[in-house]
């Protein structure tokens, strides 16, 4: 890997990635200190209902439908995206690497069999499929993670198993090989750092798409019934969209918010771990015929 | 909701040419024909493990059919659910019921939906026109978004217009689906009154030829522009980035040197070959798009596909479920099928490799 303050520095100079990092940074700190900022159930009524935000008896961000500070539940609800987001990221990146790492280093028949079996669980629309999984199983946090991580490792498994096919006939994995070490070692040791940094990327893009993921589901009223989620957030305010718009407004703007700022992240570190990506993207659409010669 | 593939300049490479192109140039050696079946038989085999797929997610999740039909009935004794479960053959060991289930499907049989009672094959069948209008209106309106946008941009690349569009995507990739519905009918319903906010035509109206098709066209405006909005950036990258890719190329420098205009080298010379990424991946987003269209059409009360699903859930109607997720895993390996056969024919080169 490069020298860390290499890489900060090539971070640094994409301006956009930093407003990302800081805007991730500022929901990060905010979901932490949310019991302390808003102590007590995000569900429970402060005052009267339908108090714009504003009003002077107002809390900062106003009152939904039933009289529940929706500052509160902004906060509060910042915990549970982020830790959908984070989680089922990584548990699909898990999934994704082992699947895809094998594929690749054994390729053959085990690749054709595990990437059949890949291909099948991206026909299926994803967002459906979560739906289901979640509605057949009770909702809550760990079966939304679970939901999410299961269509969404298809494609980590692709690109890691891309890498690994790229690298596994390269010299230094032919001598490890020549040592007598062990193919899950070569693959841990030798291969998978090597696509560390393509990996990072897309586990930072998972995460924001899982956030949204986790916002639809809510929305249509699959969430944990014990914890206040921004999607449900809309979902109440939306029986009042006519007269109280800023109730599904404000926690729609917090998803746009903090998903913007991941994606800016993940473009950022991209750029970071790929030096001249930027100049050379043009080139990113790589020539399709040309490709599979 | 869609999703939000990282690096969407690299993905259409590495995907359709690792599984459905490739083979496609591999038989080409070997004739069409050839081509043709092994591409069936792929697409055969997928929709097996699709099949494989459900089935296992109905057996690993708690509780069975039976289960939702005694809690209907406010719970029946042990032994008449025992009864229950012998008439359809859920006391049978697993491989014994995957056959049976595949056998029901060989015979176009997804079940029976008793919340609804009716056969989900008929429910299925009433609602797919809505939801294949919607689809196919808003990947119209998105590719059609994107031809103007992703033009713009590659014409005016690090310039004030390209920074504008960019922008534009990164706000469409970070909002969520049935947020931007929402506040669509909020400002073009609600405060504008400019067009309906829920439905697919005029209750009770009675309008028939012309006025209904007009009337349908009106209804159909806000959810086809929020299912559009995210392809819409996807699209528009995607092109932008291929059109510059494009540009690049020695047969558009002998066009500009030949003194042919700078729009007529984008657009006739340049678009065309900057299509097949685009082709590639409106294809892929076809079963994004359906999962897009379950929320939209929860939130413009679209009788679709999507607004049957969101029905099915609060029944606990897993038969119509699993039959709504096949029924699309279906739609998607057939369009997957036919966008590869239309590449073939916007790029005659493949022939050559």
């Amino acid at each position: 890997m490069r020298a860390a303050g290499g890489f900060w520095t090539r971070y640094r100079r994409n301006r956009p990635a930093v407003a990302g990092l800081a805007i991730v940074l500022m929901v990060v700190a905010l979901g932490l200190l949310a019991p302390l900022l808003y102590p007590g159930d995000p569900w429970s009524i402060v005052g009267q209902p339908f108090l714009w935000p504003g009003d002077p008896h107002a809390p900062l961000l106003g009152t939904d439908v039933l009289g529940r500070d929706i500052a509160s539940g902004v906060l509060h609800g910042a915990r549970v995206s982020l830790r959908v987001g984070l989680f089922s990221a990584l548990f699909a990146g898990v999934i994704g690497t082992i699947v895809g790492s094998v594929a690749g280093y054994y390729a053959g028949w085990v690749d054709d069999v595990l990437m059949r079996i890949t291909e099948a669980f991206q026909t299926v629309p994803s967002f459906l499929t979560a739906l289901i999984i979640v509605a057949l199983f009770k909702p809550s946090i760990p079966t939304i993670i679970a939901a999410i991580a299961i269509v969404s490792w298809p494609g980590v498994a692709r690109l890691v198993r891309a890498e690994t096919l790229r690298l596994r006939g390269s010299d230094f994995v032919s001598a490890c090989v020549t040592f007598g070490m062990s193919d899950i070692r070569i693959i841990i040791t030798q291969i998978l750092p090597n696509c560390l940094a393509p990996l990072i990327v897309m586990v930072s893009v998972m995460i924001a798409s899982a956030i949204l993921i986790e916002a639809g589901l809510s929305f249509l009223g699959l969430s944990d019934p014990s914890q206040l989620s921004w999607g449900t957030m809309i979902a109440t305010g939306r029986d009042a969209l006519r007269s109280a718009w800023y109730m599904s407004a404000i926690p729609g703007i917090a998803i746009l918010v903090t998903v913007l700022g991941i994606n800016l992240v993940s473009e950022g570190l991209n750029d970071a771990f790929n030096p001249g990506l930027r100049q050379r993207q043009v080139a990113q659409i790589p020539r399709q015929t040309s490709r599979q010669a | 909701m869609t999703l939000h593939i990282g690096n969407v300049e690299k993905v259409p490479a590495e995907r359709p040419f690792t599984g459905f192109v490739r083979p496609f140039i591999r038989s080409r050696r070997r004739g069409y024909l050839g081509f043709l079946f092994r591409r069936i038989a792929q697409s055969a085999l997928l929709f097996f493990l699709t099949i494989l797929l459900t089935f296992a997610l109905i057996n690993v999740a708690p509780g069975d059919m039976v289960d939702v039909m005694a809690g209907d009935s406010g719970g029946a004794d042990p032994g008449y659910v025992q009864m229950l479960r012998g008439k359809y053959g859920l006391d049978r060991p697993l491989p014994v019921r995957l056959y049976n289930y595949v056998d029901q499907l060989a015979h176009l049989d997804l079940g029976y939906s008793f919340p609804q009672s009716a056969p989900v094959t008929d429910l299925i069948a009433d609602r797919v026109g809505p939801t294949l209008l919607l689809m196919a209106s808003s990947l119209a309106l998105s590719v059609a978004g994107a031809l103007v946008l992703g033009t713009l941009a590659a014409r005016h690349v690090h310039r004030a217009t390209d920074g504008i569009v960019s922008v534009l995507t990164l706000l469409a990739y970070a909002t969520p689906v049935f947020w931007v519905g929402l506040m669509l009918i909020l400002v073009f319903s609600v405060k504008l009154g400019w067009f309906p906010s829920s439905g697919m035509e005029t209750l009770f109206s009675g309008y028939t030829g012309w006025t209904r098709v007009k009337d349908v066209a009106w209804h159909l405006v806000l959810p086809a522009a929020t299912l559009s909005l995210f392809h819409l950036a996807l699209f528009t990258r995607l092109l932008r980035a291929s059109l510059l890719e494009v540009l690049r190329q020695d047969f558009v420098r002998t066009a500009r040197a030949k003194g042919i205009g700078e729009w007529r080298v984008l657009g006739v010379h340049a678009l065309g070959n900057a299509l097949l990424p685009l082709v590639t991946m409106v294809g892929m987003q076809i079963g994004a798009s359906l999962g897009g269209a379950v929320v939209v059409e929860s939130v413009f009360a679209w009788p679709g596909l999507g607004r049957l699903a969101f029905e099915a859930l609060g029944a606990r109607d897993t038969n119509l479920l699993v039959g709504i997720v096949l029924f699309s895993g279906l739609v998607v390996i057939t369009v997957n099928l036919l966008v590869d056969l239309l590449y073939g024919w916007l790029d005659p080169r493949i022939e050559n490799v």
